[in-house]
């Protein structure tokens, strides 16, 4: 475990993309062969289940520690993280052990079985024997929750350099189902797992926004333009008689869309589509806010699949009769995808995802401000002769969005960051305004630069009203305008809404607290989503 | 009466008629140590440690400074006065006072592992006790200074295998000199000028500190490469570092124990060498006095006061304006 707690400090110190790549290199030459299909599952999130609670855990390290509870959420607050927390705090190692990180993984997940006498003397004992850095990497695999900033797209990179093998045959061999227990580094780096699996999805190429203008694209000819769906990214796959429906989170959601389950009588075998997720009623796209209802649901109510119908938006074709189409230029994929869709019988469920025409960069822009009116964020522009790229690639796929939407509201609330940011201030809760009272709207972590938050850190310093543990109420002064993709009802919400993706767009320090958005200005927004799309 | 209050310009002893370490203008400040939070301009009069003094002249200028050696008692209005070192930096002391059988001791900054440069620390037995609480939380726990030399010279030796130019950040009063000390024969040793006019001011004073080369225009930026270049935090943000080839940056500080720490700061590395004591190290020096009160300066000072009085020591948070030498090193720096 040594080895792989020297990459994650390594990892955490750099801010550079290479030196973390290197790093990854590094670490897959030199670490134990058993260790390193547990580290690729590890960070592409393949988590066991959590054997412990957290509250157990931070209850037996209080113990050991003996020191009283506040103390401890004292520490906690300064550092942000509670694994760290519990590895600094307890007394020093009694003696060192050199068990490597897959014992401790499979020890792990052994403990989901026994009873909790059991669970907390083994615990205690590995604590007892792990220095400090290591005590902090035993208690993220007890959590399963680590984030160090490493992209599937790293990770994959780093690998594909050190066993030199093709990135885009990682990507796909690293992404569906294995058990770092039942394969060996060997084989899952090549891939041997892979083909004997029907489900296998294809790595999603992704899209980078256009910042510049799009003229300096050259020629419109040579560009696909469609809608940017508000929805989930999917891939429906249907390959020896039966049908999978990922998820780009790479999670298989099959059971979540029945409206899609004709696909497996309908579709050849061998063929693998990607699109969009939507909710689709009258053959409209319905706003986020509806199709959410139907996320992550365990079971789907009657009133559900009612209220809430989805439909499938495709625009492409990755495999047809069993071969890869991902080299084939798009104009051609397109074509063939077409064919496909024309040759369903089910209508109005699965549709091709209209390409908005155009022959002048100006009368696209045009077109892209009526985007809201479909329920669509934009414009996503594609090269015609491009092939279908692993991950993102620039310069053949961009997604042109429209401005997000704004509100200007004032801060409210403040905490403590983690992390990098435990010792200020970086947590704000915004608020508009109801009549005279404030009414809270958003929680908003990012979007100010280091040099702002060191200022807005001393204002909260200085202008703290009162202390509800680690949260600070500070006068309402700093006015903050969000920005957001959309707005949805809430009932959990004291304001009766919610709003999505909401972030610190500017600091509006040329606006005082009086000049700051309503309750009402919101729930205006909200209806006017919610009428049919034009 | 008690022998010391604290008022609005500082530590106050009334029956002696002096200040410790003051902050707003005295006639007479008995100094504990050369940081600039300790040490203010203006008093018409000093009282230190003899090593503290060339400090406070070549950051002060001309003072009038009267000093003592650690353990010689003198009386000031029937006070006795009496240093004992404090293991902070060189120089450093605490101050033990007594007045007819009452004895007071006001600690500075200290630590209580012995850095090889600064005086070991002694612990003083007395009545009441003012200690800081600069890392006064459970989670800071030092380890031995070796094994932290050890760390930093096999990080040394990587940047080396990397063609990298190592940059240890250290406080120039104190901390580079306990790394050269702690690296000396591990390679040349460049120094920032205001780190070298230090090394001069304690050369003269008679400490023996190994061998550096200051670094001026002319250093070139190859034999730089090969040594190790120790420089003050004001100095580690600036433009000259970026011009390093491949720099590799490591801060020493206390701060440098929780992730949160290194990565704020967006070094290389980070390595928990202070000079401040750590949370056993606290616990340990205030029970050796066997005070009956203990006044908690600057720090985690609410916390650690609260958590005395749980332990059974009679504690209370006192509000300085002490603070972290780290913080003030770049004050020091724009001055020069």
């Amino acid at each position: 475990m040594k080895r792989f707690s020297q990459l994650i400090q390594q990892l955490e110190m750099s801010n550079k993309t290479n030196d973390k790549m290197l790093a990854l290199v590094d670490y897959f030459n030199e670490a134990d062969d058993m260790d390193k299909p547990y580290v690729i599952a590890m960070f592409t999130g393949k988590r066991p289940k959590r054997p412990v609670s957290t509250a157990l855990i931070k209850q037996w390290a209080i113990e050991l520690c003996n020191l009283p509870e506040w103390l401890f959420a004292e520490c906690y607050h300064n550092v942000g993280d509670l694994s760290e927390t519990i590895a600094l705090i307890l007394p020093p190692a009694k003696s060192i052990s050199n068990r490597k990180l897959h014992e401790w993984i499979d020890d792990l997940a052994l403990l989901n079985d026994k009873d909790e006498t059991f669970k907390k003397q083994f615990i205690t004992k590995a604590w007892n024997s792990l220095e400090t850095s290591e005590r902090f990497i035993f208690n993220k695999l007890i959590s399963g929750n680590f984030r160090i900033g490493v992209s599937n797209k790293i990770l994959v990179n780093a690998l594909a350099k050190q066993s030199d093998t093709e990135s885009c045959k990682i990507m796909h061999s690293i992404m569906g189902k294995w058990l770092p227990s039942e394969i060996n580094y060997a084989d899952l780096i090549s891939g041997t797992h892979v083909n004997t699996n029907n489900s296998w999805p294809y790595p999603f190429c992704l899209a980078y926004a256009l910042e510049a203008v799009p003229s300096s694209l050259g020629e419109p000819q040579e560009w696909q333009a469609e809608w940017k769906w508000d929805g989930i990214r999917g891939q429906i796959v249907k390959r020896n008689g039966e049908l999978f429906i990922w998820s780009r989170g790479e999670e298989l959601v099959t059971e979540q869309f029945p409206e899609l389950h004709f696909l497996l009588q309908e579709l050849a075998d061998g063929t693998v589509l990607d699109g969009e997720i939507l909710s689709v009623k009258d053959g409209k796209v319905q706003a986020f806010s509806i199709l959410q209802q139907r996320l992550n649901r365990k079971t789907i109510h009657k009133n559900q699949l009612n209220d809430a119908p989805i439909g499938f938006y495709t625009y492409d074709l990755l495999e047809y009769k069993g071969r890869d189409l991902r080299e084939e230029p798009l104009s051609k994929r397109r074509q063939s995808l077409e064919a496909v869709i024309s040759n369903l019988k089910t209508n109005k469920v699965v549709m091709l995802s209209p390409i908005v025409s155009f022959t002048q960069w100006d009368e696209l822009a045009k077109l892209r401000e009526s985007s809201r009116d479909l329920n669509s964020e934009g414009i996503m522009l594609k090269k015609l002769d491009s092939s279908y790229h692993t991950g993102r690639k620039r310069g053949d796929w961009w997604k042109w969005k429209i401005n997000p939407y704004t509100v200007d509201t004032v801060m409210i609330y403040a905490q403590k960051g983690s992390g990098r940011r435990a010792n200020f201030y970086t947590d704000y809760t915004f608020a508009v305004r109801d009549g005279d009272q404030l009414i809270t709207i958003a929680k908003a972590y990012s979007g100010l630069t280091d040099k702002e938050i060191k200022e807005v850190n001393a204002f909260v310093v200085k202008n703290a009203i009162e202390k509800f543990g680690p949260v600070r109420t500070v006068k309402p002064e700093l006015v903050f305008e969000i920005a957001f993709e959309g707005i949805a009802e809430s009932k959990r919400h004291k304001a009766g809404l919610a709003l999505r993706f909401p972030r610190i767009a500017r600091w509006r320090k040329d606006k005082n607290a009086d000049e700051i958005n309503t309750l009402d200005d919101l729930r205006q927004l909200l209806q006017a989503t919610l009428l049919p799309p034009a | 009466m008690a022998l010391i209050t604290f008022t609005n310009k500082g530590i106050y002893c009334k029956q002696g008629d002096f200040y410790i370490d003051p902050w707003h203008p005295v006639n007479l400040a008995v100094t504990t140590h050369g940081h600039a939070d300790h040490v203010k301009w203006g008093n018409k009069a000093y009282l230190c440690h003899e090593l503290t003094k060339p400090i406070l002249q070549h950051r002060l200028g001309e003072l009038n400074i009267q000093t003592l050696p650690y353990h010689k008692e003198i009386s000031i209005n029937g006070v006795k006065l009496t240093l004992y070192p404090a293991g902070h930096v060189i120089g450093s002391a605490q101050i033990r006072l007594e007045y007819k059988g009452e004895i007071c001791v006001v600690s500075g900054d200290y630590k209580v592992e012995y850095d090889g440069i600064s005086t070991a620390f002694e612990p003083v037995k007395c009545h009441t006790f003012v200690s800081e609480s600069t890392f006064g939380l459970p989670i800071y726990k030092w380890q031995p200074q070796q094994d932290i030399f050890n760390q930093i010279k096999n990080w040394i030796s990587l940047n080396r295998d990397k063609n990298q130019t190592t940059v240890l950040v250290a406080y120039s009063l104190g901390k580079a000199q306990r790394l050269m000390t702690g690296l000396a024969g591990y390679g040349d040793m460049y120094v920032h000028s205001s780190i070298a006019s230090l090394n001069q001011v304690f050369s003269k004073a008679g400490v023996i500190l190994p061998t550096t080369i200051p670094i001026t225009p002319e250093t070139s930026k190859e034999m730089l490469q090969k040594g190790i270049v120790i420089v003050p935090p004001a100095v580690a943000e600036g433009k000259w570092i970026k011009s390093l080839t491949h720099a590799a940056t490591g801060i020493c500080s206390g701060w440098m124990q929780v992730r949160a720490g290194r990565r704020w700061r967006s070094a290389d590395a980070g390595f928990a060498l202070s000079d401040h004591a750590d949370w056993p190290g606290l616990l340990s020096a205030i029970k050796a006095t066997e005070a009956e009160k203990v006044f908690v300066t600057h720090g985690y000072s609410a916390i650690f006061s609260k958590y005395l009085n749980e332990i059974g020591i009679e504690a209370e948070e006192v509000k300085t304006q002490y603070g972290d030498e780290e913080e003030e090193d770049n004050v020091e720096i724009n001055k020069d």
